[in-house]
């Protein structure tokens, strides 16, 4: 009878499922490629050398309209990033101009320095939303904020999977995604057509093409590994400490599996006077 | 059922203090000598779980409000900052974050265990209806707290829920006003949202306090569904309880520890890494997987008023439960056709969560409305006639021969 019951509750949760699929391939774009990245899983780590390309792509590229204004320069000498040593970013930040006060008050712009935030391109969201069309969102968060529909029964089997860079896999789909639009397809002016983004029509032109930016590690220069290497970036930036937590979470959980087994050892032989 | 206070301290000190203020007496009499049934399976260990998380959430709270700024041109940045900044503020806030979905999952195991097992008969009517004001001051209190960070998510679903009262006819708006401290969800709403996102978790304290003295004086139910008779029904508290609740709490917060380690964003929702605009409206509106069912509800009725009834009908007929199931027998295992339509009704349940996190559209507006109307029929219609149709299994005719019979 559980058995019989069991599936009569499976059977429910599969058609609904089903349902649910069939009506979302019709109107949703396709599901962005699953990339392989050094961050997914329990012990998933960033590659320095890859968050430096990534940084380096940010800073000639996309900062000219992207702020990432949560962000500080002191975070790329911090452990678990990109690792970048302090003299590196202190002469980094220096290249920057940062809008300050002097001793009288009068408003000034001087060098940046470790504990500044990246400086925004525009000066605010009405100003970025005019020279663009739209506002280019914020890279800071930018990684998080970013999904797909997994859809049933994908999502269940991402809390064992670990399976979480949809964020990142987004990125770099989108910056792939840019194609001709299909016959009979208008794009709007002011718009470009993109295979990955919801509606096809992005405000975005194109930002990356092959051989752009100069890597000095001998990485290929080919818009494959720019997106891979600036979608990681941007996870990085969006979670600077996901290095610590998954290293915390192993030494946590070792606790916690010794921890479980001793108590359930101890109720055992509590127990065995009773039962 | 309050067990029989033994407690002689030895102290000479201790004995002074008991002389004026017993309180050692009734920590011993409630959590080491209290009898408990002693056919316990470890769905009763979700008690102990509960309170476990009410104490997580608390103490990660208090410290997070320390970093926290509730103005809506900050809120989102302190958020982020607790994450940047703060030295483990990612930790803490993670574990409040997931704390509140594990909160949320054992409330759930823990409902579900009553109702399978009968926990709310004759004679624990208030220690289940204070359950469900327990339950009630969870969900405003997560919905209040998932509005902190300012993100997207938190500024729509804020807009949504207090337009709930809207619908309410006459007053509505004015009630919607009064509530946002303005004519929008604004500065306003964010601050006193968040006084009583710090406020709640105590109420909730206080009614646990109400809700575990209830249970002191009715005794708990155990799969049996029968009274205790004699000592031999029985176990103490403490070892025999106290060690089990550890072993499973401890194995609980491996399943926490999980999330909150190696997938902290998976019960959130990415929008809410976008901070609150109130000039863009996110596409699908989707409130936290804890409500997804009564958003089912609300979304199955096509008026708002209507709507709005069943929502907050959907939970207050779980206090009329007592008297809604006429069976004199407690537990499903003597009520093999009460077993079928519990499963059914859970089912029920996890579907109308499901179509509460798709859009409201097509084919998913029908399968709605059939489950919204089962939910109900569960309770008005099926329950009190299965208690006059049903034919029940003979009980046993104790707590320890249910036990031996097994063995």
């Amino acid at each position: 009878m559980t058995m019989h019951r069991a599936f009569i509750a499976l059977a429910l949760a599969t058609s609904l499922g089903a349902v649910g699929a069939a009506q979302a391939q019709e109107h949703a774009p396709p599901q962005p490629p699953a990339q392989k990245w050094t961050f997914s899983g329990p012990f998933g780590n960033f590659d320095q050398a890859q968050l430096q390309r990534g940084f380096k792509i940010y800073k000639e590229v996309c900062s000219s309209c992207h702020s990432m204004s949560l962000v500080s320069f002191r975070n790329l000498a911090e452990a678990g990033g990109p690792g970048y040593s302090e003299a590196q970013v202190e002469a980094l930040a220096s290249e920057y101009k940062i809008a300050d006060l002097d001793d009288k008050g009068q408003p000034i712009e001087r060098a940046g320095r470790p504990a500044d935030n990246f400086p925004s391109p525009f000066p605010n969201a009405a100003a970025a939303a005019a020279a663009n069309g739209v506002a280019p969102p914020d890279f800071s968060t930018l990684a998080k904020a970013r999904t797909y529909e997994r859809g049933f029964p994908w999502f269940v089997f991402d809390i064992f999977t670990q399976y979480q860079e949809q964020g990142p896999d987004y990125i770099h789909a989108i910056l792939t995604g840019y194609e001709e639009p299909p016959k009979g397809f208008t794009v709007p002016s002011g718009g470009h057509y993109n295979k990955y983004f919801p509606g096809h029509v992005i405000a975005m032109p194109p930002p990356l093409t092959d051989g752009q930016v100069t890597y000095d590690d001998g990485s290929p220069q080919t818009l494959e590994q720019y997106s891979h290497d600036v979608a990681a970036f941007m996870m990085w930036a969006s979670e600077p400490h996901m290095v610590a937590r998954k290293r915390i979470g192993f030494q946590v959980m070792i606790f916690l599996l010794v921890l479980t087994g001793l108590l359930y050892f101890t109720k055992k032989k509590v127990w065995s006077a009773v039962h | 059922m309050s067990g029989h206070s033994t407690y002689q301290p030895q102290n000479a000190f201790l004995q002074w203090f008991e002389k004026r203020l017993p309180i050692g007496g009734l920590i011993h009499s409630s959590f080491v000598a209290y009898p408990t049934p002693r056919n316990l399976n470890y769905w009763w260990t979700f008690g102990g779980i509960l309170s476990f998380m009410l104490g997580v959430q608390i103490i990660t709270g208090i410290v997070l409000a320390m970093h926290y700024t509730p103005h809506v041109d900050l809120a989102f940045k302190s958020v982020e900052s607790i994450m940047r900044d703060v030295n483990y503020g990612w930790l803490l806030r993670y574990l409040h974050a997931n704390g509140a979905s594990m909160f949320f999952i054992a409330v759930y195991i823990h409902i579900f265990r009553g109702m399978y097992y009968g926990s709310y008969k004759e004679p624990r009517e208030v220690l289940w209806i204070l359950g469900v004001i327990i339950y009630l001051l969870m969900m405003a209190t997560g919905f209040l707290g998932y509005t902190l960070p300012w993100g997207q998510m938190s500024f729509w679903g804020a807009t949504v829920i207090t337009n709930f009262f809207s619908a309410i006819p006459g007053v509505g708006e004015a009630i919607v006003t009064w509530l946002w401290g303005g004519y929008a969800v604004g500065n306003p709403t964010l601050n006193r949202f968040y006084s009583l996102h710090y406020l709640l978790p105590f109420v909730i304290a206080g009614v646990v306090v109400l809700h575990v003295w209830a249970l002191h004086v009715a005794g708990q139910n155990n799969p049996a569904g029968i009274e205790p008779k004699t000592e031999r029904d029985t176990v103490p508290f403490t070892p025999y309880a106290t060690v089990k609740d550890g072993f499973f709490i401890a194995f609980f917060c491996i399943i926490f520890a999980w999330f909150v380690f190696y997938t902290p964003n998976f019960l959130g929702h990415a929008d809410n890494y976008i901070p609150a605009n109130p000039a863009v409206t996110p596409q699908h509106i989707v409130p936290e997987w804890y409500y997804l069912p009564f958003y089912a509800i609300l979304r199955a009725i096509p008026n708002k008023l209507l709507g709005v009834c069943a929502l907050f009908g959907s939970i207050l007929i779980l206090a009329f439960l007592p008297w809604l199931d006429t069976s004199k027998v407690r537990s499903a295992r003597y009520r093999p056709l009460f077993r079928q339509f519990f499963w059914l009704f859970f089912a029920v349940c996890i579907g109308l969560g499901y179509l509460g996190a798709m859009p409201a559209e097509g084919i998913y507006v029908t399968i709605a409305r059939v489950l919204t109307f089962y939910y109900f029929a569960h309770f008005i219609i099926v329950l009190p006639l299965l208690g006059i149709f049903e034919k029940t299994k003979p009980l046993p005719n104790s707590i320890s021969e249910s036990v031996l019979s097994k063995a």
